[in-house]
């Protein structure tokens, strides 16, 4: 127990460190790369009276050392700058935004976990057989594709000839005036859920499955990859035959003894799969029309909007770095091994 | 992927797995040998563009207007984009930002992290750190995200975007020629190398790095899949290539605001995409399974 304190503990130590590291690159990407930062700072349109005054606000004539004082400083006070496209604080936007994006992450993610396990170990269950062919077939062609290229293919498909679900948007436009969604969270599963608005919740959940299905295409095939190679070593292990000489049942055998020691393998994959959801969402949020934090980077992107870039950049890099700790933690919590290395 | 990271390292095994050794493995897999083909099918058609182009000129970017959504037909066989040109044409000579530029990032990426990581792994100590924590920085980021942090720091364009994939991917091949290099350095062949006088840097030149050229080629396979998926990516969200010119992502993109009707604009490159990224994992799968350099890690 002490060990795995010490551990997490130093694993929190290293993500501090790694984090002063992030926006130190950030910092560079914002301040030292381009070559007229204030310039950029401002937006295209600028008038050179309005890029010196932007120059002196950010100290860009100071030495580089206290600039980046100063910019850690608003850091920590939660100060990103302000969005040149739309003039609010940065911080701001990504907050407004964040529940959309989250929504849709967490779906698809969920959607990766329920789809990527099961199928790893049918396949592992039936390695060599027909099953097996057809998970490993489907979960290469889920690694291999471009999620802006399944997004319009799902969309023709299930939008343009099958009718079933919405094209794109996370809420139907006329639901607006006939079941308003309170705004609580905007998370708006959860808030048409707890309100008991029925009729939002099947339009939400409809809105939601071919975005999360087309974010979840990458993490199904890694996951249900990964789960096999864990499932099949761990069945040719010698507890395994023991428990089958024993006469237990191979449903047992497989769901309760294998998985739960191949688990820990999966959820380094599961780990990873987030750096790839997060940017993920971009290409999803485009094609679907998403409000979330993908849409808006991408517009910043375009649009040049500096501030917004970098603190998205900033905002992304933080997510992910917490998201391993986690996994991390996790991990050594479920497998003891891990926190003696 | 198919096999969880194992301690045991027998790199005597590694030596014998020789070019003839993989190649007839390839040959015998069907898959394999089928992804091969195709992989040198699209190098060839890339290199080749300006003369298996039906139109050329339209594939590069002059526009056709009479020749406007043309649907697919036996003259014009991915039919005709928004502003009339062939998209067979532009497909073909989209292979170059496509393809071409990703083999080159990858190189780049592989020029920059390898001897990195054989200095890192060779020399131990605070070179050691100082590279494997400035990796740890760059590898903190979601590539795809710092690729477009940087891509736009640079300015809009082909060229950005593949410096922009250079810097968020390199660590990766120091992070493995790294292992590679600490499992090389107990070998006799090092030491007895160490005992004559060899200087380290010719150590690291002549012993070390060509022995951790196969898990760096595999890497490099699987690699070239996730690439080519980042720079269509860029490219789709119009931080890559710029139109004019023709690029599968950017088709992608173009494409989008009209496939309900003129689904072929975005369906050819996307496909193309597809195909690609899909022969580099199937070869990558195999070359995995008989190298295996998730070993090192």
């Amino acid at each position: 127990m002490l060990r795995k304190l010490e551990f997490v503990i130093r694993r929190l130590f290293t993500s501090v460190f790694v984090l002063i590291g992030v926006s130190l690159i950030t910092f560079f990407l914002a301040r030292v790369v381009p070559s007229n930062a204030a310039a950029l700072y401002i937006g295209p349109k600028a008038r050179p009276e309005d890029i010196e005054r932007v120059r002196k606000q950010l100290g860009l004539d100071r030495p580089l050392p206290v600039q980046y004082a100063i910019y850690m400083a608003d850091l920590l006070h939660g100060d990103l700058g302000a969005s040149i496209g739309t003039k609010r604080p940065v911080l701001a936007e990504i907050i407004d935004r964040a529940p959309a994006s989250l929504e849709l992450l967490f779906i698809g993610m969920l959607f990766a976990i329920l789809f990527g396990i099961p199928l790893g170990v049918l396949s592992a269950r039936w390695q060599g057989k027909p099953p097996d062919v057809a998970v490993r077939g489907l979960s290469i062609v889920g690694v291999s594709m471009p999620a802006f290229y399944l997004g319009l293919l799902l969309q023709i498909l299930f939008f343009r000839n099958l009718d079933w679900l919405p094209l794109a948007g996370r809420v139907s436009n006329d639901l607006r005036f006939t079941n308003p969604i309170a705004p609580l969270t905007n998370f708006l599963l959860f808030d048409s859920f707890v309100t008991q608005n029925w009729v939002a919740f099947k339009d939400v959940t409809y809105h939601l499955v071919l975005p999360a299905l087309t974010l979840a295409a990458y993490p199904i095939g890694l996951i249900a990859r990964m789960t096999r190679a864990a499932m099949l070593e761990v069945l040719e292990q010698d507890y395994i035959r023991t428990a089958r000489a024993y006469g237990i049942k191979d449903v047992v055998i497989t769901y309760l003894y294998a998985l739960k020691n191949a688990f820990s393998p999966t959820l380094t994959v599961i780990g990873l799969t987030f750096a790839y959801a997060l940017t993920g969402t971009f290409f999803v949020e485009i094609i679907f029309n998403w409000p979330g934090l993908g849409l808006f980077t991408v517009r910043s992107l375009l649009n040049l909007d500096y501030p917004a870039i970098m603190g998205m950049t900033l905002f992304g890099a933080t997510a992910y770095v917490i998201i391993n700790l986690i996994v991390d933690v996790l991990q050594a919590w479920i497998d003891p091994r891990i926190s003696l290395k | 992927m198919t096999a969880i990271p194992v301690l045991s390292t027998e790199p005597e095994i590694q030596s014998a797995r020789t070019f003839r050794h993989v190649l007839s493995v390839i040959v015998r897999d069907p898959l394999s040998l089928l992804s091969t083909i195709v992989i040198i099918l699209f190098i060839l058609i890339a290199i080749f563009a300006w003369q298996v182009a039906p139109y050329p000129l339209e594939g590069a970017g002059k526009t056709n207007v009479s020749h406007s959504m043309l649907p697919p037909s036996p003259g014009h066989p991915f039919g005709a984009d928004r502003l009339g040109r062939d998209m067979l044409s532009r497909v073909i000579m989209g292979a170059r930002p496509a393809l071409i530029v990703p083999i080159g990032v990858v190189l780049f990426a592989v020029l920059i992290g390898a001897p990195l990581g054989a200095i890192a792994g060779y020399k131990g100590g605070w070179a050691d750190e100082t590279i494997m924590r400035i990796t740890d920085l760059f590898l903190a980021f979601p590539s795809l995200l710092l690729a477009m942090a940087i891509a736009s720091a640079l300015g809009r364009g082909l060229q950005n975007a593949a410096i922009a994939l250079v810097v968020s991917w390199w660590p990766w091949y120091t992070r493995l020629v790294r292992g590679v290099t600490i499992s090389l350095r107990e070998r006799y062949f090092i030491e007895a190398a160490q005992a004559t006088g060899v200087r380290d840097s010719v150590i690291i030149l002549r012993h070390i790095l060509p022995n951790t050229i196969s898990p760096i080629l595999v890497q490099a396979t699987v690699d070239l899949g996730l690439v080519i998926l980042a720079m269509g990516g860029l490219a789709f969200l119009g931080l890559g290539t710029q139109p004019p010119s023709p690029d599968w992502g950017l088709m992608v993109s173009e494409g989008r605001d009209f496939i309900l009707k003129q689904w072929w604009i975005s369906t050819f490159p996307g496909l193309a995409i597809f195909i690609v990224v899909l022969a580099f994992n199937l070869l990558g799968d195999t070359l995995r399974d008989i190298f295996d350099p998730r070993q090192y890690r």
